[in-house]
């Protein structure tokens, strides 16, 4: 099946939006000073949306492109591993989980959002080659569940009330 | 393009009801599953809390500089001078730290119990000191994205 020009400018608009919400993200004070890598997921709306609204490979072909040009544009490229670490997982995770049908936008992407956390730990034991990091884990999990939570609620109203004609 | 079937859409009233019996069951599963997972998080926290191994060494800082570090296994006394005849007397005894006499006014340091395992640390607000048990060796997360 050969993608329409329209599909196809539409995930580009969402990987633009996804960009933007990340760039804005960047923009924000870190929400806990103490401990780096806290954030609030705003990319992950658009990704949750494009789960819902296309499918998971939409998905990651908008996680994917978004992740590396952000890294390239305004960040470390050193951290694009982290990234596409969590961006695989926590995609991973809500590919599945839709599919169970037994959860929400909100449940999904609470799933996302720790997951997303998780494969950053694990990419980051895996570069530093260190497992003294559990306790930064179940900090990450819980503010990835309560960002997932709000990036749940943001993506459901959008898969709900943006019209695609 | 294929529009999922899941999604809700105010356009056609007749699918509604349906939708909403299904929309309920989700938020309620949402919340047995967030809930759930917090728990679950809650205990292997508690977990980590209490079974946390024993450091090597209690790192000591004045004002956010770093002022030593001594090892826990070597019984010592460092007084700790902060300007002014401010002193903290540290003393390290049988693997634990604390803080024998202090010249701050509140004493909270000289209260606290003796600290081994690792992150514990005890502080002296006045002072602007910070005991940190660590394991000898600094390994500071940095994850950006
Ligand atoms: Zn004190």
């Amino acid at each position: 099946m050969k993608p329409s020009a329209k599909k196809i400018a539409l995930l580009g608009l969402c990987t633009a939006i996804a960009m933007v919400f990340a760039w804005i993200e960047s923009l924000l004070p870190p929400l806990v000073a103490a401990v780096p890598g806290i954030k609030l997921g705003l990319p992950n709306i658009v990704i949750v949306f494009v789960l819902y609204r296309f499918g998971w490979r939409e998905a990651a072909s908008v996680s994917f492109v978004r992740i590396v040009a952000v890294s390239l544009l305004f960040g470390n490229p050193v951290t694009i591993a982290y990234s596409l670490a969590g961006g695989f997982l926590s995609l991973l995770g809500m590919t599945l989980l839709k599919k169970t049908d037994l959860l929400s936008t909100t449940g999904v992407s609470v799933a996302g959002g720790v997951l997303h956390n998780a494969g950053q730990i694990l990419m980051a034991m895996l570069i530093m080659s260190t497992a003294g990091l559990g306790y930064y884990f179940i900090i990450l999990a819980v503010t990835g569940t309560v960002s997932g939570i709000f990036v749940g609620l943001c993506g459901g109203f959008a898969v709900r009330r943006v019209r695609i004609r | 393009m294929d529009q999922n079937q899941n999604i809700p859409t105010p356009a056609s009233p007749d699918g509604r009801g349906d939708h909403q019996g299904k929309d309920v069951r989700r938020g309620r599963n949402d919340i047995i599953f967030i809930s759930a997972l917090l728990l679950i998080l809650a205990i292997i926290g508690l977990g980590f809390f209490l079974f946390r191994k024993e450091g090597s060494s209690v790192t000591v800082e004045v004002g956010g500089q770093v002022y030593g570090e001594y090892s826990l296994s070597r019984d010592t006394v460092v007084d700790i001078a902060t300007g002014d005849g401010e002193l903290n007397r540290l003393v390290i005894r049988d693997g634990k730290a604390f803080v024998e006499t202090a010249t701050c006014p509140d004493g909270i340091c000289v209260g606290h119990r003796p600290i081994s395992r690792m992150g514990e640390s005890i502080v002296c607000l006045p002072h602007q000191i910070v005991i940190t048990v660590t394991d000898g060796v600094d390994e500071g997360p940095d994850i950006v994205v």
